[in-house]
């Protein structure tokens, strides 16, 4: 059996996920058996006398050397067991699942949001230099860079719910006076539409304006400014060059040539946006009290609720990784530079 | 005869000065927002040394206004729901973010210049097993494995300040690690090396220093960073507590006011904020025209 080049570069690229997966095992570990103090006293509650806090150190397998803690560690998270949320009472793995839509919906719709608005963006400063549209990506630049999250979704509130009264007051992803649609994907907006039902799509729409645009904003930032001095480099090639000379359309030798090849430098800063995005996802829950797994983690640091902090932690890398993942199989796959046939 | 040898490279040195000088009113003028950086690079330097002395209200007194007042004459910036002076608290706050985020990015700058330059003059397993310890940093959405850090080590000012510096390290090293790998056979260093200085007095004496331009970009742009990953700490509860005046719990204590209206205990922390990083950022970009004219965006 031949695979094609593609197909093995992919491959590969899967299989390069294992050590990186492996060394986020290893720190959340190491940051489960950092908790200040003795873990098992901890655990084992404030009224505790001596002979139950070994009993549960015990429990725990605490008295165990670490490389084996490591291995029951590894051993449990396999069959989805990351503890007990002390502030709510059920498993961290139900309370994470039961969340996890919501941010999704969130980040990925904000991700998409700022690749519409920065992609073009950057062509047309690029194209353009110094004219309206380039001062207006450059703006928006150091906008992003500088404004904190939470103050730009602060201050959006301010204007579109109090001064204006166009969005609905900051408080989760759906109104009062609706139902949540038949959970398919989790996403209210593709649920609903799924359902039917136009009033709720709009209602959830309306929920998660103010969010999505908070975090867009801080979003597009990076991905205009790479589109556009990625773009520059590439219509400054001496291929663009010959394409232009060979007579082609304008329109082909920018986006066949030069936008294709521009593409590449801006899906791998897409890497360094995630982990930009998946942060500030926190503090936009916060500020919209969303209720997804950041505001869960914010909540449960109030009460010092360490399981559920760390199972937070640990489900943001793995899917920072299976992001960055996905971005590095799609490179591979429009790379023009490889061939499908070896 | 000695005056003669001394003439011509004093005056080269007074000519290659004249160029530096040159070029840095060259770049000001160019861009006229890198003096302005530089102004306001001070201005808050004084805030944070002087201004705890000069503002007109104690920051953490209670009731020296009528609470919730918005800004007015007597309260520049307003007062907050326990009547407490909002422009004492913002001025104060300055101290506190700007050291918090100094000491973050002084920490990852040592200890990631020196991972960094271990690796990429030694090579081999000291490279391998940095490189892997900063792509495993690197694995997590850094403010995420900083919260992370300061719920597990504990939630304090100090374990902020760590908690930054760890996320900030991989820059460092990698950086370090690549400015010092195209160095380690350069002529200068050839000729150190074989004039008798040791392994370490070649890589710290005499190729770490030309490091060191790039390195104050990557510093400036970094503080940025550092300040609003600080704040975000402080915004969602961890580090800094409450009657300590700090720029992201001023925010996270006018938000929950700011649905009824009362915007100056949102927005003057938060433009207070926005400025600190936005002239880092500024400086950074300034640095990098003087530094590095080629990589001008």
């Amino acid at each position: 059996m031949s695979l094609g080049v593609k197909s093995k570069r992919v491959l590969t690229r899967v299989l390069q996920a294992i050590p990186t997966i492996f060394g986020i095992l290893v720190v959340c570990f190491i940051l489960t058996r950092a908790l200040p103090g003795d873990p098992a006293a901890y655990f084992a509650g404030d009224m505790a006398d001596a002979e139950s806090i070994e009993q549960v150190r015990e429990n725990l397998g605490l008295d165990q050397p670490m490389p084996m803690q490591f291995v029951t560690y590894v051993g449990d998270l396999l069959q989805g067991d990351l503890g007990v949320a002390i502030s709510t009472g059920q498993t961290v793995t139900q309370e994470l699942a039961k969340r996890l839509p919501a941010s999704l919906e969130l980040t990925l719709g904000a991700l998409l949001l700022a690749l519409i608005i920065a992609v073009p963006l950057g062509v047309l400063a690029a194209t353009r230099p110094n004219s309206w549209v380039d001062h207006l990506c450059r703006f928006l630049v150091t906008a992003g860079v500088s404004l904190p999250t939470f103050f730009t979704g602060l201050a959006l509130l301010y204007v579109f719910y109090y001064l204006l009264g166009w969005a609905p007051p900051p408080m989760g992803r759906l109104d009062m006076m609706f139902l949540p649609p038949e959970p398919i994907t989790g996403f209210y907006t593709i649920d609903s539409v799924i359902a039917g039902d136009w009033a709720l799509l709009k209602a959830s729409l309306a929920q998660m304006a103010l969010p999505l645009i908070t975090l867009a904003l801080f979003t597009l930032a990076p991905i205009a400014r790479m589109t556009r001095a990625a773009m520059l480099q590439t219509l400054a090639s001496d291929y663009v060059r010959t394409a232009r000379a060979a007579g082609l359309s304008r329109r082909r030798v920018l986006i066949t040539y030069a936008f294709r090849n521009a593409l590449l430098p801006v899906i791998t800063t897409l890497g360094m946006v995630f982990s930009f995005v998946l942060g500030a996802n926190v503090l936009v829950e916060k500020v919209f009290a969303w209720p997804g797994i950041g505001s869960f983690a914010v909540e449960a640091l109030v009460v010092s609720d360490y399981a559920a902090v760390q199972g937070f932690v640990l489900s943001m890398a793995l899917l920072f990784v299976a992001l960055n993942l996905l971005i590095d199989v799609t490179y591979t796959l429009i790379d023009p530079r490889v061939g499908e046939d070896s | 005869m000695s005056n003669l040898a001394i003439t011509p490279s004093t005056s080269q040195r007074a000519q290659s000065r004249e160029g530096y000088w040159h070029h840095l009113r060259y770049i000001m003028a160019e861009n006229p927002l890198t003096g302005v950086s530089f102004g306001l690079f001070f201005g808050l330097i004084a805030v944070a040394i002087f201004g705890p002395y000069l503002v007109p209200f104690d920051p953490v007194a209670t009731g020296v206004g009528p609470a919730l007042q918005p800004p007015g004459v007597n309260h520049w910036f307003g007062t907050d729901h326990l009547g407490r002076d909002v422009f004492s608290r913002v001025v104060v706050a300055t101290r506190l973010d700007l050291l918090i985020s100094v000491s973050a990015v002084a920490l990852s700058f040592v200890f990631g210049s020196i991972i960094g330059c271990f690796a990429g003059y030694f090579g081999g397993w000291t490279d391998r097993i940095s490189g892997r310890l900063m792509d495993t940093i690197m694995a997590f959405p850094l403010f995420v494995l900083a919260m992370g850090i300061v719920a597990a080590a504990g939630n304090s000012i100090e374990n902020i300040v760590y908690a930054t510096a760890i996320i900030n390290l991989p820059f460092y090293a990698r950086m370090a690690r690549a400015e010092v790998s195209i160095r380690r056979n350069a002529g200068f260093v050839q000729a150190a090396r074989l004039s008798g200085n040791s392994e370490l007095r070649v890589l710290f004496g005499h190729i770490f220093p030309n490091t060191l331009p790039p390195m104050m970009v990557q510093i400036s742009l970094n503080m940025g960073w550092a300040i609003l990953n600080a704040a975000g700490l402080s915004f969602i509860g961890l580090g800094v507590q409450p009657p300590m005046p700090e720029w992201g719990i001023l925010v996270a204590e006018g938000a929950n006011f700011i649905i009824s209206g009362e915007w100056w205990l949102v927005v003057f922390p938060g433009l207070a904020l926005m400025l600190a990083v936005f002239t880092f950022n500024l400086i950074g970009d300034g640095l990098r025209d003087l530094v590095d004219p080629q990589r001008r965006t």
